[in-house]
C-alpha cells in the first residue's frame, strides 16, 4: 500500500518542529494533527500526548519531523532531526520538508528493518493529502453507521477508510485547546493556535439555556399532567378527541416542546440535530401563525368570514336539495324505481332540513367562536390549519352521514346480491372452510331466493346512483381535508435547520470527501487536496425528516377502489393510535 | 504524462478522452462530451415560440408569450444545470479510492468517491447495446457479473454518450 500523510493546511506555513498525530496501520495512513515547535522538553511532549490519548481514546504519537527551511539545509538541523528519531521512536518515521517561500515539498518515510539484517533502512515514497482541519473537525460524516464507535463514545477510534480520518480529528479536541497565547509547556501549531474560536452569543445562550429549559420543562409537565387527568378520560371525550385533528396536532406539538426543553443533554449528534430541527420548525410555525393572525385582524377577515359562513352553508344545503330533487326525478335520463327513490330522497331531504335548522341556531355565536379560533393561530399555523380541517369536517357532517347511509345500503345490497347469486347457481358460502361449496336447496328456498334476487337486481341502479353521488361528494371533502393535512405534514416534518446548515455551512453535513490533485512536477511527491463533499439536499431531507402526526393514507389505490366497489366505508386519513379495520 | 484520443458518438459529435498519469499510484481519465450546439438550441427556442405565438393568435392573451419566454429561460437553465454534462473524470488513487466527477454545462460539479475498501472488483464493459430511445446510452446494460447474487452494487460510472466509449463498472460490497 502507498503511504499517505494527511497534513493540515494550517500547518503548511508553520515553523519546523515535530509532527504529532495518529498512525493508522490498516490504511497505511498518518494523520498529522499538530506541529510541536522547538524548544520543547521531550518528557512534556510525552505527557501531553498521554493526556490526549486518555481524553479522546485515540492513539496519538509523534510521527516524525517537519522542516520549513531556507534554500540550503543546515547540517546541524539535519543531525538534530535525526537525533529526535531515537527519542520518539515510531515506525515509520516521517520526514516532511518544505522550502520557505516556494512550493517545493519533499516527504519520505523510513522504516527500520530488523536489527539483525545489515541492509539500510528502506525509504518509501509518501503521498501528501492536505485537509482543512477546522472543517473536518466540525463536519459529521453520513451515514452515521460509518462511525459506530464514535457514537458509543467509549470504544476506540475507528479504522475504516475516511471515517478514520474524521474520527481521529474529532477525538483529538484536547490537543486543540491551547493556543499560542497560553503559557503552556509545549508550543503547538494547529487550526486554533492563532486563538481559540469562541462566540459570546453561544456562551451566553449556553448559560441561559439551563434555567430556561428548567422553567419551560416544569411548565410543560404541568400542562401534560393536566391534560392526562381523569376528567378527560370519561367517555365520550376520548372518542371525540381521537376524531379531532386539532387534538392530535396539539399533542404532537406538546411532545415536541417537551423534547426540546428537556433538561437532559443530547447524547449524540443526531439527537442534537433533531432538537435543533424541531425548535426551528416550531419557531417557524409560530411565526407563520402570528403572521396569519395579524392579517386576519387587520382586514377584519373574521367578521367577513362569519358573515359569509351561514349564507355559504345555506347555499350548500340548497344545492344538495336541488341534487336530491334531480335524483328523485330522472337523473341523466335513467329510469329509477319510483318508490325507493321517493323514500330515499325524502329521507335525505329531511336530514338537510335538520341541518339547516342547526346552522341557523348556531349563527349568532359563529363570529365569537371564529374569533376565539383565530386566536389559536398564535400557537402555530399547523394548529390553525388543523382547526380549519375540523371546521370543514363539522360543516360537512351531513354529507358524511349521507355517505354512510348510502354506503351501508349499497353494501347490504351487494352482500345480498352475491349471496343470492350463489343460491341461483346452487352454491353456498361455507363459513367454516371460508370457501364456496355446492349446496342442494329445496324448491321453496330456490323460489324465494330467486324472487329476492330479482328484486334486489332491479333496485340496484337506484341505490347505486345514490351511493355514487354521495361517495363523490365525500371524496371531494376528503380531498380538501387531505390537502390541508399535507400542508400541515410538510410544516411538521421538514428539517429546516438541517437544510439551512446545508445551505450556509455545507461542510457540516458531509457525504464523504473529494480529492483534487495539486500541481505536480516530476520527482516531487504527489500532493492532493481533500475537500468535504456535502450531502445532497434530498438526502438531508431523508435523513433528518422529523416524525409527523402519522395522518397518512393507509390504503393503496387498488384496495381503495375495491372498497368503493363493495361499499365498505373508507377512512383514508387514519389518526395515530386508531385501530385498523 | 498526458495522452489524448478522439472519438465520435452516434450523433457525430466529437468526444475527447484524456489520460493522465500523475504518478505510478495515481491516474486520471477525462472524457469531454460535445458542447451544446447553437443549432439545436435555436431549433428548440423557435419551436416553443412558434407554438406560443400560435396559441396567442387563438386566444389573444399576451400572458402566453410571457409564459413562453419564462419556459424557455428556465427550461434552458434547468437543462444546463441538471442534464447537460460537459466532462466526466475518473480519478484512481492507489489504496485511497476511485473518484468520479461529472461537470455540468452550468459549472456544477457532482463528485462521488468510492473508497478502495468498498470496491470488490472492477469489470470493463466493452459492448454497449444501443436501444431506440437515446437515454438508454446513459445506462449500462445488464451484464452477468461474477459476484454472487444478492451482493448490492454501488457506484457505477459510464462515459456519457456513444457506444465507442469504454464503460467501467465498479462493484462494491457496502
Amino acid at each position: 500500500m502507498v503511504l499517505k500523510a494527511f497534513f493540515p493546511t494550517c500547518c503548511a506555513s508553520a515553523d519546523s518542529g515535530l509532527l504529532v498525530g495518529r498512525w493508522v496501520p490498516e490504511q497505511s495512513s498518518a494523520v498529522v494533527l499538530a506541529v510541536v515547535h522547538f524548544p520543547f522538553i521531550p518528557i512534556h511532549v510525552k505527557e501531553l500526548l498521554a493526556q490526549v490519548r486518555q481524553a479522546g481514546r485515540v492513539g496519538v504519537a509523534v510521527l516524525g519531523t517537519w522542516c520549513h527551511r531556507q534554500q540550503e539545509p543546515e547540517e546541524s538541523l539535519g543531525h538534530f532531526l535525526e537525533g529526535l528519531r531515537t527519542i520518539f521512536s515510531h515506525k515509520p518515521w516521517f520526514q516532511l520538508c518544505r522550502e520557505r517561500g516556494s512550493n517545493l515539498w519533499s516527504c519520505k518515510a523510513t522504516r527500520w528493518q530488523k536489527p539483525a539484517s545489515a541492509s539500510a533502512p528502506s525509504e518509501d515514497q509518501v503521498m501528501l493529502i492536505f485537509y482543512d482541519q477546522r472543517k473536518v473537525l466540525l463536519s459529521q460524516l453520513h451515514p452515521p453507521a460509518a462511525l459506530p464507535d464514535c457514537q458509543a463514545g467509549g470504544a476506540t477510534a475507528s479504522t475504516r477508510g475516511l471515517a478514520a480520518i474524521f474520527d481521529t480529528v474529532a477525538r483529538s479536541e484536547a490537543l486543540f485547546r491551547s493556543d499560542r497565547f497560553n503559557e503552556g509547556l509545549v508550543q503547538l501549531s494547529h487550526w486554533q493556535s492563532e486563538g481559540v474560536e469562541a462566540s459570546i452569543l453561544v456562551e451566553l445562550a449556553k448559560w441561559a439555556s439551563g434555567p430556561v429549559c428548567l422553567l419551560l420543562a416544569s411548565l410543560l409537565s404541568l400542562i401534560s399532567a393536566a391534560s392526562s387527568c381523569r376528567v378527560f378520560k370519561l367517555w365520550p371525550l376520548p372518542f371525540i378527541w381521537s376524531k379531532l385533528s386539532t387534538w392530535e396536532q396539539l399533542t404532537h406539538r406538546l411532545e415536541q416542546l417537551t423534547f426540546i426543553f428537556s433538561t437532559q443533554k443530547a447524547e449524540n449528534p443526531s439527537q442534537l440535530m433533531r432538537k435543533a430541527n424541531t425548535l426551528v420548525s416550531v419557531l417557524l410555525d409560530v411565526t407563520l401563525g402570528l403572521a396569519l393572525l395579524s392579517w386576519l385582524h387587520r382586514k377584519d377577515c373574521i367578521g367577513q368570514l362569519a358573515d359569509t359562513l351561514v349564507p355559504v352553508a345555506d347555499q350548500v344545503a340548497e344545492e344538495l336539495q336541488h341534487l336530491l330533487q334531480w335524483l328523485m326525478g330522472a337523473p341523466a335520463g335513467l329510469k329509477m324505481n319510483r318508490a325507493l327513490d321517493q323514500v330515499l330522497g325524502r329521507f335525505f331531504l329531511y336530514h338537510i332540513h335538520l341541518w339547516i335548522s342547526y346552522i341557523h341556531l348556531m349563527s349568532p355565536f359563529v363570529e365569537r367562536i371564529l374569533w376565539h379560533v383565530g386566536l389559536s393561530a398564535c400557537l402555530g399555523l399547523t394548529v390553525a390549519l388543523s382547526i380549519l380541517s375540523d371546521i370543514i369536517a363539522l360543516l360537512t357532517f351531513h354529507i358524511y352521514c349521507f355517505y354512510v347511509y348510502g354506503a351501508r345500503l349499497y353494501c347490504l345490497k351487494i352482500c345480498g346480491l352475491s349471496s343470492l347469486w350463489r343460491l341461483f347457481r346452487g352454491k353456498k358460502w361455507n363459513v367454516l372452510r371460508q370457501r364456496v361449496d355446492s349446496c342442494s336447496y329445496d324448491l321453496d328456498q330456490l323460489f324465494i331466493g330467486t324472487l329476492l334476487f330479482t328484486i334486489l337486481v332491479f333496485l340496484l341502479p337506484t341505490t347505486a346512483l345514490y351511493y355514487l353521488v354521495f361517495t363523490l361528494l365525500r371524496l371531494l371533502v376528503v380531498t380538501v381535508q387531505g390537502v390541508i393535512h399535507l400542508l400541515m405534514d410538510l410544516i411538521n416534518s421538514l428539517p429546516l435547520y438541517a437544510l439551512g446548515l446545508r445551505l450556509c455551512r455545507p461542510y457540516r453535513l458531509a457525504a464523504g470527501a473529494k480529492f483534487r490533485i495539486l500541481e505536480h512536477k516530476a520527482g516531487e511527491p504527489l500532493r492532493l487536496l481533500m475537500q468535504i463533499n456535502p450531502l445532497p439536499y434530498n438526502r438531508v431531507v431523508h435523513t433528518y425528516r422529523l416524525p409527523s402526526c402519522g395522518c397518512h393514507p393507509k390504503h393503496s389505490w387498488g384496495s381503495l377502489c375495491r372498497k368503493l366497489f363493495f361499499g365498505e366505508l373508507i377512512y383514508p386519513w387514519r389518526q395515530r393510535g386508531d385501530k385498523q379495520d | 504524462m498526458e495522452e489524448e484520443m478522439s472519438f465520435s458518438d452516434i450523433y457525430g459529435g466529437r468526444l475527447a478522452l484524456q489520460r493522465r498519469c500523475y504518478s505510478p499510484s495515481c491516474r486520471e481519465f477525462c472524457l469531454s462530451c460535445p458542447r451544446l450546439s447553437l443549432r439545436s438550441l435555436t431549433a428548440v427556442t423557435c419551436t416553443v415560440w412558434l407554438v406560443a405565438y400560435g396559441l396567442f393568435a387563438l386566444c389573444e392573451n399576451s400572458m402566453i408569450l410571457s409564459a413562453a419566454i419564462f419556459i424557455t429561460l428556465f427550461g434552458l437553465l434547468a437543462y444546463l444545470h441538471f442534464v447537460k454534462i460537459d466532462q466526466e473524470t475518473l480519478l484512481i488513487i492507489d489504496s485511497l479510492g476511485i473518484q468520479m466527477t461529472s461537470s455540468y454545462a452550468s459549472g456544477k460539479e457532482s463528485t462521488t468517491f468510492i473508497e478502495m475498501g468498498d470496491v470488490k472488483d472492477i469489470i470493463i464493459n466493452e459492448a454497449i447495446y444501443m436501444l431506440e430511445r437515446g437515454r438508454q446510452s446513459d445506462r449500462l446494460p445488464h451484464v452477468p457479473d461474477r459476484d454472487p447474487p444478492g451482493m448490492p452494487t454501488r457506484g457505477r460510472c459510464s462515459a456519457h454518450p456513444g457506444p465507442h466509449s469504454v464503460a467501467t463498472r465498479a462493484h462494491s460490497s457496502a
